[in-house]
């Protein structure tokens, strides 16, 4: 029996050191607190009247080193917070999802998928099995989707309603964030913006240009187009008619590409040979650009001085360094092709505009575009105090500008405050009173969690949420589905004629994948660690 | 404690030392070293117990880096368990090989072989030698096997009626989280199969069928793209979008100026050779697009760089080009265009190019990122499946879960004979041996008894994960199989109120079932045999 005892006394090691795992329950719990957690995190900020957070980047090292970022925006704030939790991780990857896809709505889907789970607790501790719930989540789901589609609106053929119901939509969604007190004119700013893109959804040809000083309400919507850039000196500021060549192409030395060729030469005279060739080529290269007959050299790559000096003397304002995107950018803008060679200017296409100018904001100059080809590009100039403002209040646009642009691709909308959510829990609850058996439960616990938002709104504004949401519910019950959560006065209101408007696909969105994710935490029954590789600290990104 | 290497004492007590460093070295041998390895399979094999079958539960594993995987596939956790025991690695090993061969059932294989090393254990204590327990599992899975030849049926594979097909691929993706739309995912999985299937060799070239992911959207937004999607984007920002009647030129030159391989030393010592040299740079670009242009090409898809010059060159002669696309990726494209993949520019000629009817650039959500999607090729039926997903997470399951979906399809269309799911065909075999074991006369008879024992965990652990009473339900079945004579009855997981298989439809390949038996068998049959067991002590650092 000796054997017997060793061998029971010496547990075998399944895991490297430092590894292991977590079962059953515990596994459970530790997905639980960790999704619990990031949802009370961002819970906060959720709602017109949410609050920001402050986050400071690592003391240590790296680009951010010590920055401060103040903002509501659920996806930037998971995004920056280091979580360690494995669910965690799950939910901060949703709301990144949700803002690549939609820009919008991060906040939200952390929120109901935490507070799904949050039910689920109790659900497990009714002995449900997850996988019944899972699967009376998954009709909840289609109920509450098909519920929300009911009440969606499509004004894309009238289209001054649908400008309306744009503006409205920007309104909605600013009025959570930093630029709430001027929500009326960024919406517009951001609707102007949106509408010049005919319907494309690339956000690329709108600028935003971040200029510290003045405050807020001096942001303005710039027809055409800003390059943060200088003129070279001595060349005209200012170009009526203009015709811009936009090119990739190196202005220093022009090296010779063929690998492993070198100069060598016996003496100095030679040298200045050389050099001269060298100038030749460059001067021969500057002429060629000169025959595409363009009044404007706008180059990614460094201009040098003899040829800058040389477009100088022809009177062609040169720009150098631009990066790429700008470049790209431009060329779009400006309907040009971006050239580096130069042997065929019958064949280049050029950019062209009414003017150029270099113009001032703040204290910086910065060159202006203006009258472009194309009447797509604009540039969203902000000002305010602060950097932490100015960051913000770019985040704020861009989640604008999203919503905004994917409304084109799906022009459905439907009410915010609160009445989407109400009404899809509604839905989903008369769903359950008709499911024979346990799953009723699970589509109950998700109708629970749904109304969960407009709580969780309510709450943030200070008002009696058990009371406003109560009623809400009463008002969807006696059909009228389109009242929400009115915060400014702390009543509950029809969102149709208070303009509060959101995207239907948003909302959609928003369901879709906090269910999903939230499926997945459920399914966990085991948490498995791999012992962390032995490394070093990376001490520069951190 | 635990025994050290063996000790040698000569005639004063002193031990001699026969092993270098021995009493760091840990030993273990007899039936304690069996014992070990009986708890370290079983310890394996309980963790993924609870992923078994279509109510099975998810494990997370966190990897060494922090990142999460949340799967169900039995041969994706244990390579990312990092087990170090080894029987336990033998374990991973079992569960790699079956996902190799047959790409489902990796959970199953190592379940039933932990069952086999449990019942093993009960059968050590009796006092039966290893070697006779393992002698008597290789008769019971012999037994087993004849049987499950016996019961399998013959599938009827018709190529314009794929139902059954579908039906077969969502077993097996019920238990995997993309049962949402298992339907969908069944059928994109069989179209492609069918789509590429070469129904005269009944192979099926799994080179042909990428799976390519992308996060974001839904999983309802996954497609089945015939042709080619690469995650790639034209080299110049204004060439064309969108390009029909594609004929492209698959390059695996870089778009540079010459770069001879043997070392060399170019020398410009004056002034006629510098500028002797910048003639024949330009000429080289004008000559690299020339050649294109000659063969007739209007697409040019390389796997290199280009220069700043060259991409402009080519923009102006109206060719769309594609840079950097990796090597399996231009081989792709290569097989599904039909062209050839050219290595030298002077090699370029018409017939080499490859076809696409239509070609162009995906874009999504808010994100500026683009995708080119390379579609009606005329030659091949090379596809693509695209999968979406609102996380990484999900994408990453989605396409292991298709992968099993695409092996077992795959697997019917090599070899169409079938056995029920359900833990039916496992409760038939079961019955069949432990009646087979008492014809037997020498003391194997014990261990084929136990075999059968151990080919019920399986359908008790689905019956388990699917909330029943395990013993129950099985013990049910298994006097259902035995009165009505009818090896399809195995246990109703999705509630669905008949335990008939053939009815809910529920079906599993013939070789994979084999597969799963005999693979299991062999290994325990190699974890008995062993009986010492040394570890080269701690490195001393």
């Amino acid at each position: 029996m000796r054997g017997d005892l060793t061998t029971a006394l010496n547990p075998i090691p399944l895991y490297k050191q430092g590894g292991g795992e977590e079962k059953g329950e515990m596994a459970r719990l530790s997905a639980f607190a960790g999704a619990l957690a990031v949802g009370d995190l961002v819970k906060s900020t959720l709602g017109p009247k949410g609050m920001d957070k402050i986050l400071q980047c690592n003391m240590s090292g790296g680009p951010d080193a010590g920055k401060l970022l103040v903002t509501n925006d659920g996806a930037t704030i998971l995004s920056k917070i280091g979580v360690d939790n494995p669910v965690a991780k799950v939910l901060v990857d949703i709301s990144k999802v949700q803002d690549d896809e939609i820009g919008d709505g991060t906040t939200s889907v952390v929120v109901l998928a935490s507070e799904l789970l949050r039910e689920t607790e109790n659900l497990i501790s009714q002995k449900i099995h997850p996988q019944i719930i899972i699967s009376g989540w998954r009709k909840a789901t289609q109920e509450a989707v098909r519920s929300l589609e009911t009440i969606t609106k499509n004004n894309s053929l009238n289209v001054e309603q649908f400008k309306n119901d744009l503006m409205n939509i920007a309104r909605t969604t600013l009025s959570s964030k930093i630029l709430q007190g001027k929500k009326d004119y960024f919406a517009k700013l951001c609707v102007d913006a949106v509408l010049k893109l005919h319907g494309k959804t690339d956000l690329q040809s709108i600028q935003i240009i971040k200029r510290l000083g003045n405050n807020m309400s001096d942001s303005y919507l710039e027809e055409g187009f800003l390059l943060e850039k200088r003129i070279g000196i001595n060349m005209p500021k200012r170009i009526e008619n203009a015709r811009i060549l936009i090119a990739n192409t190196p202005m220093d030395t022009d090296k010779i590409k063929i690998f492993g060729s070198r100069v060598r030469v016996d003496s100095v005279a030679k040298v200045a040979e050389l050099e001269l060739a060298e100038k030749e080529k460059m001067k021969d290269k500057v002429d060629k650009i000169l025959k595409h007959d363009c009044n404007v050299f706008i180059n990614r790559q460094l201009i040098y001085d003899y040829p800058d000096q040389l477009f100088a003397e022809k009177g062609v304002m040169a720009i150098e360094h631009a990066d790429f995107e700008g470049v790209e950018r431009l060329a779009q803008v400006l309907g040009g092709e971006i050239i580096s060679t130069f042997d065929t200017p019958d064949k280049a296409r050029l950019g062209k505009c009414k003017l150029i100018e270099e113009i001032m904001i703040g204290e910086d100059k910065v060159i202006k575009f203006s009258g472009v080809g194309q009447g797509e590009a604009c540039t969203i100039v902000l000002r305010g105090a602060t950097q932490q403002i100015l960051d913000e209040a770019e985040r704020s646009i861009h989640d604008v500008l999203c919503v905004l642009s994917q409304m084109v691709k799906e022009p459905r909308i439907c009410y915010g405050g609160g009445a989407a959510e109400m009404l899809m829990a509604n839905a989903v609850s008369q769903l359950a009173e008709k499911t024979p058996g346990k799953e009723s439960i699970a589509i109950e616990s998700f109708s629970r969690a749904l109304r969960q938002l407009p709580t969780i709104i309510a709450d943030n504004a200070g008002y009696d949420s058990s009371e406003l949401v109560s009623n809400l519910r009463a008002a969807h019950a006696s059909n009228k589905s389109t009242f929400g959560l009115d915060m400014e006065n702390g009543t509950i209101a029809d969102m149709a004629q208070l303009g509060i408007l959101e995207s239907f696909h948003l909302k959609k969105q928003v369901v879709i994948s906090a269910a999903e994710a939230a499926e997945m935490v459920l399914r966990i029954d085991n948490i498995i660690r791999a012992p962390p590789r032995p490394r070093q600290r990376d001490m520069r990104n951190h | 404690m635990p025994s050290v290497g063996t000790l040698a004492f000569d005639e004063f007590g002193r031990p001699v030392i026969i092993l270098k460093g021995q009493d760091s070295k840990k030993r273990l041998f007899g039936i304690e070293a069996h014992k070990s390895h009986i708890l370290a399979g079983k310890a394996v094999a309980d963790t993924l117990k609870t992923s078994l079958g279509p109510r099975g539960m998810d494990k997370c594993m966190v990897s060494p880096d922090g990142d999460i995987t949340i799967t169900n596939d039995g041969a994706t956790i244990l390579s990312m368990m990092h087990v170090e025991n080894e029987i336990g690695k033998l374990l991973v090993q079992l569960s790699k090989s079956q996902d190799d061969e047959i790409g489902d059932g990796t959970t199953g294989v190592v379940v039933l072989a932990g069952a086999l090393l449990e019942h093993a254990e009960a059968l050590l204590d009796k006092g039966i030698h290893p070697i006779r327990i393992a002698d008597g599992y290789e008769l019971a899975a012999k037994i087993a096997l004849e049987h499950l030849d016996k019961i399998a049926e013959a599938y009827p594979l018709d190529l314009a009626k794929l139902d059954p097909l579908v039906n077969t691929a969502m077993t097996t993706l019920g238990s995997k989280i993309v049962n949402r739309c298992q339907r969908q995912m069944a059928e994109i999985a069989v179209n492609a199969i069918m789509n590429v299937a070469d129904m005269e060799r009944r192979d099926v070239n799994f080179e042909l069928i990428k799976v390519q992911g992308k996060v974001g959207g839904r999983l309802e937004d996954t497609l089945l793209v015939k042709g080619v999607v690469v995650d790639k984007t034209f080299s110049h920002p204004q060439m064309p979008k969108e390009v029909r009647n594609a004929k492209i030129a698959i390059l695996t030159c870089p778009f540079e100026p010459p770069k001879p391989k043997t070392k060399h030393k170019l020398d410009i010592t004056n002034v006629e050779d510098y500028k002797k040299l910048r003639e024949y740079e330009k000429e080289k670009f004008t000559e690299m697009i020339k050649s294109i242009k000659d063969s007739g090409a209007n697409l040019v898809i390389c796997q290199w760089g280009f220069d700043d010059e060259a991409n402009h060159l080519l923009l102006s002669h109206d060719l769309p080009a594609v840079r950097w696309v990796g090597g399996p990726e231009i081989e792709l494209i290569a097989i599904a265009t039909g062209g050839r993949i050219v290595p030298r520019f002077q090699e370029l000629t018409a017939e080499k190019l490859g076809h696409a009817g239509h070609i162009r650039e995906l874009d999504f959500g808010t994100t500026s990122d683009h995708m080119l999607c390379i579609e009606e090729c005329k030659k091949s039926n090379t596809c693509t499946i695209f999968v979406r997903g609102g996380n990484k997470m999900v994408v990453e399951e989605a396409k292991r879960a298709l992968h099993d979906a695409l092996c077992v399809v795959r697997n019917l269309v090599r070899d169409n004979r079938i056995v029920y799911g359900g833990g039916a065909s496992e409760i038939s075999c079961a019955i069949e041996v432990a009646k087979e074991a008492n014809k037997i006369a020498t003391i194997e008879q014990y261990a084929i008894r136990a075999f059968a024992d151990a080919l019920e965990s399986v359908p008790l652990a689905l019956a388990e994960n699917s909330g029943y009473s395990p013993i129950k339900t099985v013990s049910d079945i298994k006097a259902q199989q035995i009165g009505q004579n009818n090896p399809r009855l195995g246990i109703d997981c999705l509630n669905k109120g008949t335990c008939d298989m053939k009815e809910q439809s529920v079906i599993e390949t013939l070789i994979g079932k084999r597969q799963q038996i005999s693979l299991a068998t062999q290994l325990v049959r190699m974890i008995l045999k062993i009986d010492d067991i040394r570890l080269p002590g701690e490195s001393e650092e």
